[in-house]
Order: C-alpha cells, then sequence, then structure tokens
C-alpha cells in the first residue's frame, strides 16, 4: 500500500461501458482515459483481464465507534472498506453515544480523516437517541464540519407516524434525506427470525413480512404528501419491492437498497439454529431473493448497501435468543453481487457501477464519487478481478469482528486493488 | 465349512438332555427352564416339549435375556433388548435350568446369573447347553451338554434352528478377516 | 443416534425401537431390585435451565434405574442464573467428564448449540427447549397410545389424534405431530387461530377451529397446557371464550367415544383448559404418562450411551 500519491498508469483494463482503455492518474486525479496512453513517469500497472470501476460507495456501514471499539473501530471499518473495493463509508448513527449532535458526527469525520484510507461520512440520526420521540439537532449536523446529508435512527424504525411526517419535512431545507429502517415494533416484540414455515418448525418467534412493508407503505405515501425524498434501508421482501415499484411509478421520490445477505441467503440456514445467520431485518425466503434480485437488475433497487454489522465472538457463540442482530458485508458486497447479478446475467458490470458507486453517491450527495472516471475526478477506483476463485476464510477478516455468514463459501470475483485519491490503499498481488 | 452336528444329532442330544434334567432334579416339578434368546429361547421350548412327553406334566419354561447385563456393551453398536418372561410360578426357591446354543467364554452365563440375581432367590441354578466349545474365560461350567467341540479362536460355530434358520444343523467355519 | 435433539431426526424404525425397548425395561420396576448395572460408571448431568420438577426427576430416575451417576445442574442457585454463558457451561461439564447432558432450556435451539459446537463431546439429550421440541415426552406419548390402543400393532396406523391448545408455543404439540404421523397416525389440531403458527399448513394434519366437530371421531384426545400470560399477549379475550370453545369438560367427555383415551403433558391449569373431573376420570392415562416417563427415558438412555453409537447396529 502506498501512502504517498504516485502517478499510475493503469493499461488495458475493462470499463463499465466495456471497452478496454488505458488510465492515467496524476496527482491523485484522473488524467485521462484512452488507447495507449503515453505513461510519462508514471508506474506502469497491467490491469489486463480485471474490470476497472469508479470506486465502491456504501450507504450503510456500522463502524461501532464511539462506544464498541471491540467489535469495529473507524480504522478497522475503513481496512474493511478498502479491502472490499470501497472508497466511501456511511458511519450510520446507533453509536454509543448515538450520533444524535454535531460534536459526535464531526468526531467520527475526524477519525475517518486521521484512518485516511477512504472517506468516512458520519449519518446523522433522526431523533434523539433514536428513541423516535423528538426530533435530533439535524440541522447542526447538516452546517457541522461533516456536512450530514443522510440521517437515519437505523437499529430501530421511525415508527411514529408524525415523527415521519416532521423528518421528512424539516430535511428538505437542505435536500437532506431520511433513510427509514422499516419495522413495525408492536408486530416484532421479540422476533427472531422471518416468519414462515421455518420459524413454525423451529420454534422461533417470526418476524412477519408485513411489518416491513407496511411502514415502506405508509412512508412513501407520506413522501408523496410532503413532497420529499425517502430512502428505504435494506429492503427484504418480494412485497416490499412491489411496493417501491408502485411508487416510483407514481413519481414518488424513494430510493431503496438490498444488502450482499439478502441477495444471496434464505431463512433455511436458521435450521442450523447458528446464530450467525440471525440479522435484522431478517433472512427471507427463496421467493424474496429472486424477487429482490430482479429489483436490483430493473432499478427498482436503486443500490447495494452492506448494512455491515460487527460484533464481538461472545455475541454470536451462543444460543440464537441471546445473540446480537448482524453480518459482516464489506469485504465480500463485490463477489456476492457478482456471483448473484453479473453470473447470472441479470447485470453487466456497468449496471455494478452503478448500484455500487454512481447511485450511492447520488443519493447521499457525495459530489467527488460515484464520477465514472472523468478526467479531473478524484481518482477513486475499484478494480476487480472477476475470475479469481477464492474460499471466506473468517480468520483472514479485516474487520476486528469475525461475524460473516460466509465462512467456508466459494466466490469467483475479487476486489484486488482500491485506489483512493490515486493512492493504491489496498493492493494484492501485482498491484502491491 | 463343516457340518459337526446334523438335525438328527441335535434331536438325540436335546432328548438326552431331558432325560438327564428330570434325573438330576427328580422329575420336572421344582423346574423353571429359562432360555437366553435368541436360540437358547427356542431349546427351552423344544426341551419344555420333551420333558412334558417324558413326565406327562407342564413344565414352567420362559426366557431370560442377558442383554443389560452384559460387559462389552460399551464395545459395539447398542444392541435390541430381547424379551424376558418369566413364567408363572417365578423362580424364587425354584430348580432354575439356564439353556443356551453354544458355551463359549460364559460371559453370557454370568450375565445370566447377575439377571437371576435381580429378579429372585432361586433355590439352584443349573446350565444346558447344546454345545460346549471351550475356551472359558470365566470359571463357568455346564450341567447339561450336547455335544463337546474343541474348536480353535480362529473358528466361529453356528447352530442353526428350524424356527429361525429354516433347518436344524450345527456348522464350523474358518472366520474370514475382515 | 448420538443425540436425541428432535423428533425429526429419528427414522420410524428407531421410534418403534425405542418403544419396544421401553417395554422390556418398564418391568425393572417390577422386579425387587429396581435396578440395572447397564450404565454403571456413566455419568450424566441433568442440565436444566428451565424450571421443570417433574421431568427432571424422571430422568434422574431413569439414570439412577440404570445405575448411572447422576448430578444435578438446575436453574436456581446455580451458575447459569449469575449468568454464566451456555458455552462457559458446556465447557465446564466437558472438563467434569459428563457422558451425556440432559437438557432442558428456554430458548430453542439451545441442545442443538450443544451438540454442534465442539464445547463438549457428550451425548445431548432434549429436555425441551423453549418452543421448539421435547422428544422424550412425545415418546412417551406414543408409548401410552400404543399400550392402550396399540392393539399388539408396532405402530399406531389408523388411530386419531387430536391435539388441542396453544400449538403456536408449544414444544409438546411439535414433537407430537412429528412422532405420531411418522408411526401412521392422523392428527388434528384444534385451536383458535391465533394459536396456530403461520406455515402450519405445510404441516401433515388437519387443523379445526372447532372442538366439538371432531370429538367423536378422536381416539385420543391431547390437551395441552394454556398459559394466562398468553390473554396480555392478545392470543384470545379471556379465560372463559377460551374454555367455553376449547376446554375439555364433562359434556366434552361424554362425546367421546367408549375407547376415546384423554391425556395431557401436565402441569394441567385445572379449570382452564381441562375440568377437574375430565382429568380424573376413568379415560384419563395422565398419570401413567408421568410412571411411562421413566420407562420411555431408560431406554432413550440406554440406546444412546449403553454401546458405540459411532459403529452402526448390525446384529
Amino acid at each position: 500500500m502506498t501512502q504517498v500519491s504516485e502517478n499510475i498508469l493503469l493499461k488495458s483494463g475493462t470499463l463499465a461501458d466495456g471497452s478496454v482503455k488505458d488510465v492515467l492518474i496524476a496527482d491523485g486525479v484522473i488524467h485521462s482515459v484512452g488507447d495507449s496512453l503515453n505513461p510519462g513517469d508514471a508506474r506502469i500497472v497491467s490491469a489486463e483481464g480485471h474490470i476497472v470501476l469508479s470506486g465502491l460507495v456504501d450507504l450503510h456501514t456500522h463502524v461501532r465507534e464511539p462506544g464498541r471499539e471491540d467489535s469495529e473501530t473507524v480504522l478497522s471499518g475503513s481496512q474493511a472498506g478498502v479491502k472490499g473495493g470501497y472508497v466511501a463509508l456511511s458511519a450510520m448513527a446507533n453509536t454509543s453515544p448515538v450520533a444524535d449532535t454535531a460534536g459526535v458526527v464531526e468526531q467520527v469525520y475526524r477519525l475517518g480523516k486521521e484512518a485516511g484510507l477512504l472517506d468516512v461520512f458520519p449519518i446523522g440520526a433522526v431523533t434523539q437517541g433514536i428513541e423516535g420521540k423528538v426530533l435530533a439537532e439535524i440541522g447542526a449536523m447538516a452546517d457541522s464540519l461533516a456536512r450530514v446529508r443522510v440521517f437515519s435512527d437505523d437499529g430501530n424504525c421511525v415508527s411514529d407516524p408524525l415523527v415521519m411526517r416532521r423528518a421528512l419535512e424539516y430535511v428538505k431545507k437542505f435536500n437532506g434525506v431520511i433513510a427509514q429502517h422499516a419495522q413495525e415494533p408492536a408486530l416484532t416484540v421479540g422476533s427472531q427470525m422471518n416468519e414462515g414455515i421455518v420459524s413454525a418448525t423451529l420454534g422461533l418467534k417470526g418476524w412477519p413480512a408485513v411489518a416491513e412493508e407496511a411502514i415502506i407503505a405508509r412512508d412513501v405515501l407520506l413522501a408523496e404528501h410532503v413532497g420529499a425524498r425517502l430512502h428505504i434501508c435494506h429492503l427484504t421482501t418480494a412485497g416490499g419491492v412491489e411496493i417501491i415499484r408502485w411508487a416510483k411509478a407514481r413519481g414518488i421520490s424513494v430510493t431503496a437498497e438490498v444488502t450482499p445477505h439478502h441477495l444471496l441467503l434464505t431463512d433455511e440456514l436458521a435450521r442450523s439454529y447458528d446464530p450467525i445467520f440471525k440479522v435484522n431485518p431478517p433472512l427471507r425466503t427463496e421467493r424474496d431473493v429472486m424477487a429482490l434480485r430482479q429489483g436490483l437488475a430493473d432499478g427498482t433497487i436503486d443500490i447495494v448497501a452492506t448494512d455491515h454489522a460487527p460484533h464481538p465472538g461472545e455475541s454470536k457463540e451462543c444460543e440464537w435468543q441471546e445473540a446480537a442482530f448482524g453480518m459482516l458485508g464489506l469485504e465480500h458486497a463485490l463477489s456476492i453481487v457478482s456471483q448473484t447479478m453479473v453470473e447470472t446475467g441479470l447485470l453487466d458490470w456497468a449496471g455494478v457501477q452503478d448500484r455500487m458507486s454512481t447511485a450511492p453517491a447520488k443519493i447521499a450527495g457525495y459530489s467527488e464519487h460515484g464520477r465514472e472516471l472523468a478526467v479531473g475526478a478524484p481518482a477513486h477506483l475499484t478494480v476487480i478481478n472477476p475470475k479469481a476463485p477464492y474460499r471466506v476464510d473468517r480468520d483472514s477478516l479485516a474487520s476486528k469482528s469475525r461475524n460473516t455468514p460466509f465462512h467456508g463459501m466459494e466466490f469467483t470475483a475479487q476486489v484486488v486493488a482500491t485506489l483512493f485519491h490515486g493512492r493504491i490503499v489496498f493492493g494484492k498481488d501485482r498491484f502491491l | 465349512m463343516n457340518t459337526v452336528l446334523s438335525a438328527q444329532d441335535i434331536s438325540r442330544a436335546l432328548s438326552r438332555i431331558a432325560h438327564e434334567i428330570c434325573e438330576g432334579n427328580n422329575g420336572a416339578k421344582s423346574i423353571t427352564l429359562l432360555g437366553i434368546p435368541t436360540r437358547g429361547a427356542h431349546l427351552a421350548f423344544r426341551l419344555a416339549a420333551l420333558i412334558e412327553s417324558i413326565e406327562g406334566s407342564a413344565v414352567q419354561v420362559g426366557t431370560l435375556d442377558t442383554t443389560l447385563f452384559r460387559d462389552d456393551l460399551r464395545l459395539k453398536a447398542p444392541r435390541a433388548l430381547m424379551p424376558t418372561r418369566i413364567p408363572s410360578l417365578g423362580i424364587e426357591g425354584r430348580n432354575v435350568v439356564l439353556v443356551d446354543d453354544v458355551l463359549f467364554s460364559g460371559r453370557t452365563i454370568r450375565a445370566a446369573l447377575d439377571a437371576l440375581g435381580d429378579i429372585g432367590r432361586p433355590s439352584r441354578v443349573q446350565l444346558a447347553t447344546l454345545v460346549d466349545r471351550g475356551h472359558r474365560e470365566l470359571p463357568i461350567r455346564a450341567d447339561f451338554v450336547g455335544k463337546n467341540i474343541p474348536t480353535s479362536l480362529s473358528q466361529n460355530v453356528k447352530v442353526n434352528l428350524v424356527e429361525i434358520d429354516g433347518i436344524d444343523e450345527v456348522t464350523i467355519a474358518e472366520k474370514v478377516s475382515a | 443416534m448420538k443425540h436425541l435433539l428432535s423428533i425429526a431426526d429419528i427414522s420410524r424404525l428407531d421410534a418403534i425401537k425405542i418403544l419396544d425397548t421401553a417395554e422390556e425395561l418398564a418391568k425393572v420396576s417390577d422386579t425387587p431390585m429396581k435396578k440395572l448395572p447397564t450404565l454403571r460408571g456413566r455419568t450424566i448431568v441433568n442440565l436444566f435451565a428451565e424450571d421443570s420438577t417433574r421431568t427432571r426427576i424422571s430422568f434422574e430416575t431413569a439414570a439412577k434405574r440404570l445405575s448411572a451417576d447422576v448430578i444435578n445442574f438446575s436453574s436456581k442457585g446455580s451458575s447459569l442464573s449469575k449468568g454464566e454463558s451456555l458455552k462457559d457451561t458446556a465447557q465446564t461439564l466437558q472438563a467434569m467428564g459428563a457422558d451425556a447432558v440432559i437438557i432442558r432450556h428456554g430458548a430453542s435451539g439451545a441442545p442443538a448449540r450443544l451438540a454442534d459446537c465442539q464445547w463438549m463431546s457428550g451425548a445431548v439429550i432434549n429436555a425441551g427447549d423453549g418452543t421448539h421440541e421435547h422428544p422424550s415426552q412425545a415418546l412417551l406419548d406414543a408409548f401410552t397410545i400404543r399400550r392402550h390402543l396399540g392393539q399388539g400393532r408396532e405402530d399406531l396406523t389408523g388411530l386419531r389424534v387430536g391435539i388441542v391448545g396453544d400449538v403456536l408455543h408449544s414444544r409438546v404439540a411439535r414433537s407430537n405431530v412429528l412422532l405420531l404421523t411418522k408411526l401412521g397416525a392422523h392428527v388434528t389440531l384444534i385451536a383458535p387461530p391465533t394459536l396456530l403458527p403461520v406455515g402450519v399448513e405445510s404441516w401433515p394434519v388437519s387443523v379445526s377451529y372447532d372442538f366439538d366437530s371432531v370429538l367423536e371421531s378422536l381416539d385420543v384426545v391431547m390437551m395441552l397446557r394454556v398459559q394466562l400470560e398468553r390473554m396480555q399477549e392478545l392470543f384470545f379475550p379471556n379465560a372463559r371464550e377460551y374454555s367455553r370453545y376449547f376446554g375439555l369438560n364433562s359434556a366434552r367427555l361424554q362425546t367421546l367415544h367408549p375407547d376415546a383415551i384423554v391425556m395431557h403433558p401436565g402441569p394441567m391449569n385445572r379449570g382452564l383448559e381441562i375440568t377437574a373431573d375430565s382429568a380424573d376420570s376413568a379415560r384419563s392415562v395422565i398419570l401413567e404418562q408421568v410412571s411411562n416417563g421413566v420407562s420411555v427415558r431408560m431406554a432413550i438412555l440406554y440406546l444412546l450411551l449403553a454401546g458405540d453409537t459411532s459403529i452402526e447396529a448390525g446384529n
């Protein structure tokens, strides 16, 4: 990994549109993109057979600092991020203390800068303490150094419809967006996994799809009524996809995200009672997984967001009911999207660049990101080897935690280099 | 594989044993025959019929499963239990005659004695076996023997009975190494 | 069969083997000694994180009749109640050399976690986990039914069993549905719609919301315990309405055909799901279920611990 910016010529990589081009990076920005570029004094690195995309942007990351540094810090989260090809993370607000003031978001912002591996954009809480009752100091957070534009109580649902309405209206002032974790609390008290055939057999309390869909339906109508933007976090059900599709057809300004694990895994995995598969919202059925893939393919779902949720060992080495909800995701997101969407023919690499870089940057207003290798843009790039099979090993992760449900699984595509402002912040093989 | 006892040999041996049991117990009134499943049980029922035709009255007969008292349970897969059926007069104060098909190490009979001890206190216990193949590992001996057959440890003795195997026959064969 | 975690893991033949073994072992209690040397030297731990006197004593009696050493580790006053994790408890038991752990726990899947994770190497016997399963209860229920109505058959083919009550929260119901259908019985679940799980349509059972309409056709009525707390959780309006529609009272008792039997896993809420006279009637085999429990549990312990379960049975 280089710490000092150097000039690099990436030769013969395949860009998102399928063309094979050279990319010359100088002084941290994209200098030129073309055929047979003159390298000058730049280091030449062959990207032949590799895919070169604008750097991945995650809109949903839990970095656990401040408060739970035993499971992840901004630094270790950044290290995990660049290993997964990310150049920007969005730190969710459910830390301890909650990020509901300018002070906390600025702290997280500064920690990201100190780590220096990628951009850490703090997300601000919608309500004080994410308790869902009283609005947090949204304006102060927006004005702070962190310039927060995305607000979320993720972990909790903003379930009071009046509070949600006010929040949607309030952020219009600076074109912010409320990102809702859709979960009707009254229908999910003590819920452990998706409510269905598997939960009935296992004797685990169900988390019904309707608890998610009812909130989505309500919020898209609220967003329409007050003319505000709405973003739905971690969509997991076929019904939810249909509601979003309907809302967009009506011209409602709603966007939605899906996690890599919901594109791949189903509730059948709970049969082992291994809480590595316990997550909120829960893994759903095969039918839901297929609908989510289709929704991501046709753009009903705008982006992939990881919901990377680190937890220490003791939170998962216990009986299901005692275990924490959450899975790691940063380091394998790209591999999973490749397997479930590209290798199945549902999405091409241009689509992947859109769903994992351009669209997330646009929703959150990260103007320096997702610019698709435009000349003059900061050189934030992700280099992928689409044919480098590997097996996931939970003991060789960059994250401080080990709770990956993908341990032992094999994937074909791999991130081999991540460039941030033209520096190789993560590199394997020839990219070291 | 050699046949060491034919159907006729078995029939004669059982007939002789039946007479010996009656002789050694002053008739059939005090006897309770208990066969050790599977084949010992069938032999016990045959002996009971033979004794009945000798003495002219019914004989107490039943079965005694020794599985729960074996000393080698841990070494093999879990064994299904066979039935234990003690006849109407019980064993308290009775002359019990245990009946088995082959007497070998003696451990089965040791287990049978323990099983009996849990049920009650017989007046005495005797052992009738169709075949004694030697190689005792415990100080146990039979009172009534059909045939003494010296064998080596590399051999298997198989008693076939019509009730189970379709034919009355005792054979010896070399063990096939696994 | 190394563990007994769920009826789903037992084949029909294994289940019949357990019942047949229990028949033989039932005779032990008729002998003066009441004790067998079969599991001498084995250490069996009762790990009861949830209170239960009846099941624990039943397993303890079964273990002692087979001469095993029994150690009781119950929730009150043990490190479990002080927040020791399941993992630490398991590793402690391993260090103590437990050959088997009989575990009752409030969390569905806790026995499966013990069996799967390499925290301990003994056999794990599920004595009731959350709302998931209670395999030994289903086995003693099947044993009881077979004795009364089996007519010499090895299984329960053709018998009609009704399971009445809070199916949603009942591990006894889940285990019984699996076992009774495996043994050829026909099962009808009778409950208000709120107390049936979403997904019950995929179970191999009939469902009825109307107790009276199915009564005459049943050979066995198995009443489940209903907890009064469920009223607070809005599963039914009040106790009166529940008893009126789903309680077993004298009138319903008369409607049963003459050979039908009444069962209950205990403990009973006399007056809620079952009236006192129904519980004490001649058709009730509730007390027999308790005594059969010891024989069935002896059979389970024998089959799991006496032999070397890594060898496939082939005699």
